[in-house]
């Protein structure tokens, strides 16, 4: 098989060194704080060009796809400015609030509006849900198989071999075109994008599209659509200021050995 | 009483430790069915052990078909048993891949899904589940409003409880398609064993960040007497000073330990993410200005290699 299309998948997110906060409803402010392209979709993005340019052989075209307000379509130029080929922002008042469960069936029926591609990548997990379970999802969606959290990639013909860092071993993990792809932030570094990347972006292009492009219900999406629900979101409260001892002439191992005693870890 | 399936974590038969902590949830519902996808010849040692922790019932599926493809055969698995016991809820470790079966599972039996669990409580015929979000900033009361409830639960959400299960033993023949047999674990190299408990199971962490220079002896000494695993911040994994898997943050390892002491560990954002769940928090840091004493339960400021030496050398004497 050659490859001829790869998904990227890109999210936006609040960027989280801002104030990230909820709205009444319960569901992520994704309007009113600053946001981004999520830090480890760069790395999806990444991975997408460098397979398109390690087989320029084949005529590879690498689309970037987002789901989320207006706002979003950052993240999709983002990934254009980077090297991306085209763009699809699937953009409805509908999805907002909707869980992982929607955002797949969303993706799902974008990517087939589009065209099921032979690879579809994302990244470890969004910045700020982190559910992580999105590509399984899409890829129960989709039929495909999956490879997830690769820290090295490596493709050749319709076979994909990654390497990870397994919760109890290291693997290298085997699967064949189609599939769906996530990789890490091990993956390698993602590259800013130039100058002429940046103008270029400009003229490549952005489709939007709706649910009813897609042929997704608005009952099938949205916070009402949701599998479940989130009764009370609570601020963690403050941490209690906590003691603090300067270290003078082993004082400090003293205090801590008297710390960890009274609360019995030693 | 409604069965509670618990997908049986294990290493070759191996059971881990998340697995007792999903049982002692699973019987605050209903009546815990372990269910094991594993070798045959593990079956019975791993049926006596879970039983021990209150299994009523143990599901063996054979993984001789199976063994080394991913994810996708063993939703299918869960997803018959699903449907043949209709459970009161299924628990899966929040590992990586839980977490995926659990995203598959939800698709196929048309199921809300709850990931990263720290607690899952009964109310009333509720079953009211607790998340940690935003570097843990905000606490999320959830539950699942369709199908039947999968909930992925994170390492030391409960305590396990010993406790005799009836465990009976039900050997289970799974179907499994062809088309879930594709992506496969060509090879894999076991984690070197280090003799201390794993980063994220572990009652105690001890980790070492830039501040330590790369010279890690101080913080395994501690480690090695608090009978703690050793972690590492971004920083000292980019450094090349300990490999990722000792990473804990955002995209690393996310910790709750009992107890976290972070040695020369600023504390950035990322790092507080994997770690600020933690129950008790201790940091030893040169820099009194460093944003991980906002965190601390107890903080000291001064040279680690001087601090942690002493504290373990008190530390080893005390315990004789």
């Amino acid at each position: 098989m050659t490859l001829s299309n790869i998904v990227v998948l890109v999210k936006y997110v609040p960027d989280a060194t801002g104030d990230r906060k909820f709205e009444a409803d319960n569901t992520v402010d994704r309007v009113g704080v600053d946001g981004l392209l999520s830090e480890l979709d760069e790395y999806a993005v990444e991975q997408a060009l460098q397979i398109k340019e390690k087989r320029a052989d084949e005529e590879i075209t690498v689309t970037a796809l987002t789901v989320g307000p207006a706002e979003a379509e950052a993240a999709v130029r983002k990934a254009l400015q980077m090297g991306a080929d085209k763009a699809v922002h699937v953009q409805d008042d509908a999805i907002a609030g909707s869980d992982a469960v929607a955002t797949s069936l969303v993706l799902a029926k974008a990517i087939e509006k589009i065209g099921v591609p032979e690879l579809v990548v994302g990244g470890l997990a969004s910045t700020d849900g982190g559910l992580s379970v999105v590509p399984a999802m899409l890829a129960e969606r989709l039929g495909l198989p999956q490879v997830t959290l690769a820290a090295v990639v490596e493709t050749q013909g319709d076979q994909v071999r990654i390497k990870r860092d397994g919760d109890t071993a290291t693997e290298v993990v085997g699967g064949t075109l189609p599939l769906v792809l996530s990789v890490t932030d091990q993956s390698g570094e993602a590259r800013y994008p130039s100058f002429k990347g940046i103008m270029a972006a400009k003229k490549k292009p952005l489709e939007a599209l709706t649910l009813a492009d897609i042929g997704v219900d608005a009952s099938e999406v949205g916070l009402a659509a949701a599998w479940t629900k989130v009764d009370n979101v609570t601020a963690r409260p403050p941490r209690t200021a906590g003691e603090i001892v300067k270290d003078e002439d082993g004082s400090g191992a003293t205090a801590l050995v008297e710390f960890l005693a009274s609360k019995k870890f030693i | 009483m409604s069965e509670v399936l618990v997908l049986v974590d294990h290493v070759d038969g191996a059971v881990r430790k998340p697995t007792y902590e999903l049982l002692a949830i699973a019987k605050r519902i209903g009546s815990p069915s372990a269910v094991f996808i594993g070798g045959a010849d593990k079956a019975d040692a791993v049926a006596e052990a879970v039983k021990g922790y209150g299994a009523d019932k143990v599901y063996v599926v054979d993984d001789a078909e199976i063994k080394g493809y991913l994810v996708a055969p063993k939703a299918e698995v869960l997803q018959q048993l699903a449907e043949k016991s209709s459970p009161a809820a299924i628990l899966i470790p929040a590992s990586a891949e839980g977490k995926e079966i659990a995203g598959r599972l939800a698709i196929k039996l048309s199921s809300g899904l709850i990931t990263d669990a720290v607690d899952v409580q009964v109310n009333g015929d509720e079953i009211v589940t607790t998340q940690s979000v935003f570097a843990g900033n905000f606490t999320v009361d959830a539950k699942v409003v369709k199908g039947t409830p999968i909930i992925a639960v994170k390492p030391n959400a409960a305590a396990p409880e010993q406790g005799d299960g009836a465990g009976a033993v039900e050997q289970f023949a799974a179907a499994i398609s062809d088309a879930a047999k594709t992506a496969q674990i060509v090879a894999a190299q076991p984690r070197q064993a280090t003799g201390r408990p794993e980063l994220t199971e572990a009652a105690i962490v001890v980790s070492g960040g830039r501040g330590t220079g790369g010279d890690f002896t101080a913080v395994e000494g501690l480690a090695d007497a608090l009978g703690a695993a050793v972690g590492a911040s971004r920083a000292a994994v980019d450094s090349g000073w300990k490999p990722h898997t000792f990473q804990v943050g955002q995209t690393g390892k996310v910790v709750s330990p009992q107890l976290y002491v972070a040695n020369g560990i600023s504390g950035a954002i990322q790092h507080r993410a994997g770690m600020q769940t933690s129950k008790t928090i201790v940091a030893v840091n040169k820099d009194e200005e460093a944003p991980i004493f906002e965190l601390v339960d107890f903080g000291v400021v001064g040279d680690l290699h001087a601090v942690l030496p002493a504290v373990t050398a008190e530390i080893n004497k005390r315990k004789g």
